[in-house]
């Protein structure tokens, strides 16, 4: 069954002359577990969907269907971020500085009105592979990877069904991308996660996703499975020219 | 191994175990930065200092403040009983600055605890929110930012009637509006960032977004600034207290000290100059603890 279901999507950011249209006309479907990716150079929108879904990007239009209720507007009811996650790109900027792992990993089970918090935060910690001696520090005491991995955690503290990841790996070293990456691919295993993953990096995106779709100037050009990914077999010109940039 | 050692060793681990060590390890590491800094040293103990001989004023002062003795007026400096020589009264200058260190301290206390806040909701407010309630807000403080700070107080002073207070309250009414400026400027670049965005998406909402997200930011910028402010807010109670509209007669106010010993500034210099480097001293020590909790809060420097 189709778990996020994103139909005409335009998203466009300022007014009148100063308006810019981010995303025109993307419609994709994801289906329940399923691993979705989005693929793009820079500016080509790919963030913006994963944006407006959440509610950060405020000015969209179209239809969203998330595990069959459809979304509206800006606000989003307290229910859909406990279905819907998001990790975000850069580590270094998405935990709060004076904020220690403990803290960050606690208020967000508060907010989702969880009782057992501290026994939580510990399983939390260990499901990421963090060990407890992590949990009273600061961000500035983690590496990139720690932070990444403290940051995952927290989107998966609502224990939510589908997981948004905006290039999860790009800010980090390439040694530290693949553990990330693997532990990615196996959270989603454990809890049958369903994924919609942005990235420019197609290597990435092949290895993660199950099938993806190729963004440029906002529109999505083609959408094809990952073996005809490795195949090299893209019909469209665009995708045809990222896949020999990237071979 | 002594116990300092295991103390600070304890203090100094990368590896907190409970939220009270992690919190008391980053304060330790804070003191240690503050330490190195000598100038700030030596402000913190000037004011230390100043508020140990505002407590202890009863023991230390060798005369009443108030007791005067006309036959021994404008005594010079190192004279036998007074040492900083006496005013036109025969009042102990020495008493007198003892005793008015408790009013620069009540001054200072009040204004950093109404000033700051103030411009703290408002700049934050204002920076979160946006849309009318920022232009609202915005305007009211340029406004206040327009008039010449001593000017306006001195308003306020004259509308409300002269008196320590009432200096207090001007003093704050026209100290906030930079406050919260710089708060709403924080705010500004806080409120776009990922880890705001985070935690919007586990539905937090505004207020606690400002209290617990927004604030702890602003904060250390906003005390490294009220601490450098603290010497200009010292220096205009001091000013209200010499035009007469702050503290009144007799009370041992630095100011207004002063502005008694102005008359006599030809013959006996040593009534207004004495209080005056006790002004100067305090504002220094203020302005050099500013500098250096600068180096150890502003989030922008470190890290």
């Amino acid at each position: 069954m189709t778990m996020l279901d994103v139909n005409g999507l335009n998203v466009w950011f300022g007014k009148n002359r100063d308006r810019v249209d981010a995303v025109k006309g993307a419609s994709f479907q994801v289906a329940g577990g399923e691993s979705f990716g989005l693929v793009g150079e820079s500016g080509s929108g790919k963030s913006t969907i994963l944006r407006a879904i959440t509610g950060l990007a405020p000015d969209w239009s179209g239809t969203v269907t998330v595990n069959g209720t459809p979304i509206t507007g800006k606000k989003r009811p307290r229910g859909f971020f406990k279905t819907v996650q998001m990790v975000f790109q850069d580590p270094y900027a998405s935990l709060h500085p004076r904020h220690s792992v403990d803290q960050v990993l606690g208020e967000t089970l508060h907010l989702h009105g969880f009782d057992d918090i501290d026994g939580r935060v510990a399983k939390l910690l260990d499901d990421v592979g963090l060990g407890q001696k992590f949990r009273f520090r600061y961000p500035h005491q983690l590496s990139g990877g720690q932070r990444q991995r403290v940051a995952i955690a927290r989107a998966l503290a609502p224990e939510p069904t589908v997981l948004l990841l905006d290039e999860p790996t790009s800010a980090l070293d390439v040694s530290v991308q693949a553990e990330i990456l693997n532990l990615l691919a196996d959270l989603r295993a454990d809890r049958g996660l369903t994924y919609l993953m942005v990235s420019h990096d197609l290597s990435v995106v092949g290895h993660m996703c199950d099938r993806l779709a190729v963004m440029r100037n906002g529109e999505i050009v083609e959408i094809l499975d990952v073996a005809a990914l490795r195949a090299s077999q893209a019909s469209h010109p665009y995708s045809q020219q990222l896949l020999q940039a990237s071979l | 191994m002594s116990d300092t050692q295991t103390l600070r060793q304890w203090l100094l681990t990368e590896t907190p175990t409970s939220r009270r060590h992690a919190k008391l390890s980053a304060l330790y590491q804070g003191w240690l930065s503050f330490r190195s800094n000598t100038m700030a040293m030596v402000g913190l103990g000037i004011l230390i200092a100043l508020v140990l001989i505002a407590f202890a004023a009863p023991l230390l002062a060798p005369h009443d403040p108030f007791s005067q003795d006309l036959g021994n007026r404008l005594a010079p400096l190192g004279t036998e009983g007074h040492v900083f020589g006496t005013d036109s009264l025969g009042r102990d200058i020495l008493s007198r600055l003892i005793y008015g260190a408790r009013i620069t301290l009540y001054i200072v206390a009040l204004v950093a605890l109404i000033a700051p806040v103030a411009g703290l909701l408002v700049g934050t407010v204002s920076g979160y929110v946006g849309g009318w309630a920022d232009v609202v807000l915005m305007r009211i403080t340029d406004i206040f930012l327009a008039f010449p700070r001593l000017v306006l107080a001195l308003a306020f002073v004259a509308a409300l009637g002269a008196g320590i207070e009432n200096a207090v309250l001007a003093i704050s009414l026209t100290a906030w509006p930079p406050y919260a400026r710089i708060a709403r400027a924080e705010t500004l670049t806080i409120r776009s960032s990922d880890y705001i965005s985070a935690i919007k998406l586990q539905g937090a909402g505004p207020i606690r977004i400002i209290t617990k997200h927004i604030w702890p930011l602003c904060i250390s910028s906003l005390i490294v600034r009220v601490t450098l402010d603290m010497a200009g807010i010292i220096l205009a109670a001091a000013g209200l207290g010499f035009l007469g509209l702050g503290a009144q007669p007799p009370s041992p106010e630095w100011g207004a000290m002063i502005s008694e010993g102005r008359r006599f500034i030809l013959d006996h210099w040593w009534v207004a100059t004495v209080p005056g480097l006790a002004i100067f001293t305090v504002s220094l020590a203020f302005n050099l603890l500013g500098d250096g909790l600068r180096d150890v809060l502003d989030p922008k420097a470190g890290e």
